[in-house]
This record gives C-alpha cells, sequence and structure tokens, in this order.
C-alpha cells in the first residue's frame, strides 16, 4: 500500500457513514454518561434493537409488496415506520433496564446493561428467531435497504468528489453520508439544547450527586429514567445507521462495540458537544492509520496480516489508555475539571 | 432572643412537651437496623420561627432521625407532620418540595458544576425542567433571569458572589457548607434542616454561619440543627432537644438543659464545663 493511498482511506473515515453511526450512538451515550453519570456498558444492546427493529420490519413490508395493514407504502413511509419501531422497541428496553437498577447504585446499572446487551445479542442469535433475525448470519443488506436506496437523489453510479470515490446511492454511498451527518448534526443540536437547560441541569446535578438533587425537591428516578430512554433512542438510531452501510448481523455489535463508544466518547471528551463527533473521527482514522502504516513497516516475518487488526486495535487501545490517564477530560473537555479530586 | 415574646415562655422543659406553635410533630417514630434500635422518638414537637438544636452523643440516631423526618429513610413504624400535614412514606423530593429542605453532614456540593448553577438548581417552579419545556428556551428563559437574580442576591449574602462561576469543587470546605445553605435557601422552604453545619468549618468561617443561621429565624425560616459544638448550641439556639440512645430524654432552653443529670450522664459525663469541641476536633 502506498503512503497516499493510506492518507485517502484514512481521510475517508473522516467522513464515512460508520464514523457518523459511531459518533450518533456515542451523542446517546454522553445522555448517560456525560449528563447524567450512567454507566450503560450496553450500549451495543441499543444500538442492535435499532437495527433489528428497522430492518425486521422494513424486509417485511418489502416482502409483503410493500403493503402494511392493507395500505400501499411508498419508500419514505416504510423508512419511517422502520425507524419509529427502532424508537419504540428501544424505549421499551431502556424502560425495562432502568426500572429495576436506577433505584440502585451506579455500578449496578453497568452490570445489567452488559448483560443485557448480551442477551440481545444471543437472542438474535439463536435458531429460534431464525426467521426473524436471520440468526447468527443476521438480515442481508439487500433485504431492507431498498426504501432507503430508493430516496436517493444522487445518480446510481460511482461518482467522485476529490480524491474519495463512493457510489451514489447504494450501500456505503455519497447519499448515506449526506444522511448520517445531517442526523448526527440534529443530535448535537438536540444535546446543545438540552445540556443548557434547566432540565439538562437537574441531569449533572443527579451525575454529581444523587442525594443533593432529592435534597432540591427533584424526582431523580424519573430524570435518570429519562436521560436513559433518550440515550437509548439515539444509540439505536446510530445502529440504524450503521446498517445502512454493513449489513445486520448480531455478532458486529458485541461488547467491543459498546467499548468503542465509550473510548471515542472520553477521547472526544464527555458532556461535551463535539466530543463525540471528534471523538468517532480521531478514533476511526487513526484505526486506519496504524493499521496502514504497521501493514507498511512490520514484516510479514513478525506479525502475519490476519495479526495486524488485532495488534493496531491494541495500539489505539493503548494511546487511549494513555489519554484517559494524562487528560481524563477529553480533548475537547473544560481544563479546570482536572483540578477536581472526585474521582 | 429578639425583643419579641419568648415563644417557649409556657413550655415545659420535660421530654415531648407541647410547643405553642409546631411545624413538625412527630409521634412513635422507631428505626432499627437488625437488632440494633436506632431511633425510638415518642413525642417530639419542634417550633416555628424558632432555631432549635439536635444534640446528643456520637451514635445518638441524631443524624438518622433527621433523615427519617425528611424521607431519606424509612422508619419501622411512626407517624410525622409537617403543618399538620402527614409525611409518611414520602419521597426525599416530595418532602423537599413541600418545604422542608436539608443539608447533609458530609456537604454535597455539586463539584463540577458552578456556584451559579448549584443554586439554580435549587430553586423550585422551573418549568424548563421539564423535558419538552427544555427544548423551547422561550418558555424558561424569562423564569431563568428571576432564578438568577435570586441566586445573585444569595451569593452575595453569603459572600459567594465572586466565586460564581468556579466550579464548586473548587470551594474550600466552609464555602461548600455556606454554597449548600445559601443554595437550600434557593427555594423559599419554610424549615431548614442543618446537619452538622459546623462540621470541619474553619474558626473565621464559623462565625458567619452562625450569623447566617441567625439571620434565618429573623427572615421567618424555622431552623432544626445536629451540633457536636456546644458552644455553639449555647449561643444561636433557643431551644434544645437531646436524644441518647435513639430517645429523646431531655430538652429546654439552652441554659438550663445542660444542668439536667439525665444530659450530663448521657452525653456530658464530668466534663459538662469543658470545651467539648476541642475534644472532637
Amino acid at each position: 500500500m502506498d503512503f497516499l493511498g493510506l492518507l485517502t482511506d484514512a481521510g475517508r473515515e473522516v467522513f464515512a457513514p460508520t464514523t457518523a453511526a459511531f459518533a450518533l450512538a456515542a451523542i446517546g451515550l454522553n445522555f448517560h454518561f456525560g449528563l447524567t453519570g450512567l454507566l450503560n456498558m450496553g450500549h451495543a444492546g441499543f444500538m442492535l434493537l435499532g437495527m433489528y427493529g428497522y430492518a425486521i420490519t422494513v424486509r417485511e413490508v418489502t416482502e409483503n409488496n410493500d403493503m402494511f395493514l392493507g395500505l400501499h407504502m411508498a419508500p419514505g413511509a416504510t423508512i419511517a415506520l422502520g425507524v419509529m419501531v427502532a424508537i419504540i422497541v428501544s424505549v421499551i428496553f431502556g424502560l425495562l433496564l432502568g426500572w429495576p437498577t436506577l433505584k440502585l447504585r451506579g455500578d449496578y446499572l453497568a452490570i445489567v446493561t452488559i448483560a443485557a446487551a448480551e442477551m440481545v445479542r444471543f437472542l438474535g442469535r439463536s435458531q429460534t428467531f431464525k426467521d426473524l433475525t436471520g440468526g447468527s448470519t443476521g438480515i442481508r443488506g439487500k433485504d431492507f435497504k431498498g426504501p432507503f436506496e430508493a430516496l436517493s437523489p444522487f445518480p446510481d453510479r460511482q461518482v467522485t468528489i476529490g480524491p474519495f470515490t463512493l457510489h451514489g446511492s447504494i450501500s456505503t454511498s455519497w447519499w448515506l453520508v449526506v444522511v448520517s451527518w445531517t442526523i448526527v448534526a440534529l443530535a448535537a443540536l438536540l444535546f446543545w439544547r438540552l445540556s443548557r437547560s434547566p432540565w439538562g441541569r437537574v441531569l449533572k446535578g443527579v451525575r454529581e450527586d444523587e442525594d443533593a438533587v432529592r435534597s432540591l425537591g427533584k424526582n431523580v428516578y424519573s430524570y435518570k429514567m429519562q436521560a436513559l430512554v433518550l440515550g437509548g433512542v439515539i444509540g439505536a438510531l446510530g445502529g440504524v445507521l450503521w446498517s445502512f452501510g454493513n449489513a445486520v448481523a448480531p455478532d458486529s455489535m458485541g461488547r467491543p462495540t459498546t467499548f468503542w463508544v465509550w473510548t471515542l466518547l472520553l477521547l472526544g471528551g464527555a458532556a461535551t458537544v463535539l466530543g463525540p463527533l471528534l471523538g468517532s473521527v480521531l478514533f476511526w482514522m487513526s484505526l486506519v492509520l496504524v493499521k496502514g502504516l504497521a501493514a507498511m513497516f512490520i514484516p510479514d516475518t513478525w506479525l502475519s496480516p490476519t495479526q495486524l487488526e488485532p495488534f493496531s486495535l491494541m495500539l489505539v487501545g493503548v494511546t487511549l489508555m494513555l489519554l484517559v490517564i494524562f487528560r481524563p477530560q477529553g480533548i475537547l473537555g473544560d481544563r479546570r475539571e482536572l483540578a477536581i479530586n472526585d474521582r | 432572643m429578639t425583643a419579641k415574646e419568648n415563644p417557649f415562655a409556657h413550655t415545659s422543659a420535660t421530654p415531648g412537651s407541647a410547643k405553642s406553635d409546631p411545624v413538625i410533630v412527630a409521634h412513635g417514630v422507631h428505626r432499627s437496623f437488625g437488632g440494633l434500635t436506632a431511633v425510638d422518638v415518642e413525642h417530639l414537637e419542634v417550633q416555628r420561627h424558632a432555631i432549635t438544636a439536635l444534640i446528643g452523643p456520637n451514635g445518638a440516631g441524631k443524624s438518622t432521625f433527621f433523615n427519617l423526618l425528611t424521607g431519606f429513610d424509612k422508619p419501622q413504624k411512626g407517624e410525622w407532620s409537617f403543618n399538620g400535614d402527614s409525611l409518611q412514606s414520602h419521597s426525599p423530593a416530595k418532602v423537599a418540595r413541600a418545604g422542608m429542605v436539608r443539608t447533609f453532614q458530609l456537604t454535597k456540593a455539586l463539584s463540577r458544576m458552578t456556584v451559579i448553577e448549584n443554586m439554580r438548581l435549587g430553586a423550585a417552579g422551573q418549568g424548563g425542567e421539564n423535558f419538552f419545556t427544555a427544548l423551547f428556551p422561550a418558555l424558561w428563559r424569562a423564569k431563568e433571569a428571576t432564578i438568577t437574580a435570586k441566586a445573585e442576591d444569595l451569593l452575595e449574602r453569603f459572600k459567594l458572589i465572586d466565586k460564581q462561576n468556579d466550579f464548586a469543587g473548587e470551594l474550600s470546605g466552609g464555602q461548600r457548607k455556606l454554597l449548600e445553605m445559601a443554595r437550600a435557601l434557593m427555594s423559599d422552604p419554610e424549615i431548614v434542616m442543618l446537619d452538622e453545619p459546623m462540621a470541619g468549618v474553619n474558626p473565621a468561617l464559623t462565625e458567619s454561619l452562625l450569623e447566617h443561621i441567625v439571620e434565618l429565624r429573623e427572615r421567618g425560616v424555622t431552623v432544626l440543627f445536629v451540633e457536636h459544638d456546644m458552644h455553639m448550641v449555647r449561643r444561636i439556639s433557643d431551644w434544645v432537644v437531646v436524644m441518647a440512645e435513639g430517645k429523646i430524654i431531655a430538652e429546654g432552653p439552652p441554659e438550663t438543659v445542660m444542668q439536667n443529670t439525665a444530659v450530663q450522664d448521657a452525653y456530658l459525663g464530668a466534663h459538662h464545663d469543658t470545651d467539648l469541641s476541642e475534644d472532637l476536633s
């Protein structure tokens, strides 16, 4: 691989739909952790539910000749229905998770969410629901991407802008790039608005000390639930975006996904508006760069090509550990927070 | 006391005595942890517009009793009312909204929020704390301005106005106590419950804290506080309630309650003339 090609690949990650999908998921997690201090260790569960909710709904409608409850569905209507199902499913999941755990201390939520996310993944993989979820192979992209790609205003061929070539409408397309980043921008705007509102102030209070907020007359349980559900819905939408560029496969949304979302949130800066975006861009870009450079400079005799991927992930991991140790507030975080010793 | 007639003039100095105008009435409150009885209060009335001190040796159940009254803990049995309305099995938030706001022994300043944001959070009735309302600033901006003005007033009074844009975590221990007290006043409570307001406060700030507590009474706020420092109790309280082993063993004006033999036995021992605060610090 040549150096210029590597730079182009890394540059493509800056605006790739995957980057956007993870940025969106991280905005969701930012509502949980950054604003409210909720330790949600099962964000991939929300993302996976969003993917399933959307993909299954759209596939069923498409296979039913675009008919739903006796109505003919235009592509836009099918998409709206799929997104609605994704939202409803993630709301229910959030309520179920929060109901028993939000009254307990924070660590319990972490344990329950990580287990619940794994349960979602295993249910998705199980042969019992193979007709619905496709088991461990998941749902092929062409089964549910139709309506979204049909709406594309971009040409149905490869389009080159600058050094980057993507298809206009299909799979990881310019159309998906535009839609993904528009949604990310809207979510960031929502976070900006809410984090600077009295509602967001209560959440920050909960993050700092629940009992203090209780003693000031606020219903802490209700606020934590609102934050959990809202962040979960945004995470589910991140899952939907991710599935547009890929396919729905349960194992692509396992524990590592959750930790990546955490990593890029902490990298960019928790509780900041643009932290999740910056974090996602840097994370995916450096992953490609490290992988590419390792392939260029490490001889095959040291590491085989199949070992390169885990190796570069490890390097990224170590870098991020260092970052969290020496700059725990992230790149965009407030420097003064470091002075406060209550971690 | 001020020039007003002493509201305790006709109150007998016996445990559980009736007050002329009680704001809190507790009866038969019992809380035990396993076999250990932490609180077993037969009857207590707290006089309105006065400063009542709740004292007692370590482990007497003062803080537990505080937690019960404010909804942070649930008793096995018992009933209590605030302004005649029962507060039993109310959540802490509901108790606070009813007008009874507490502070904590270990100060709970919200560290990574600014001082002014801490204050604003204390306010009641900000509609923008609802999710949907929060999305439309036009609906809550006016109220926010009122709240901010009030917060600045209070910060001025508590001499924290210069710190308003600092993180609360950057304040000293004493300043955090002041902030917590000021924050509790944002919702105009009828009664503030201070759990060891002097703990960990340096002597220079003690004086101003005392003044603030006395000033609260002058502004018509009832104060109930838990304290170890006997000097402070003597100086500012109008009435003293003594607890030991979960029970109320004595009540009376601060000048005379220390003479009570039950109090001396349970709490002060042979050292009732010495300054306990030195032993405790």
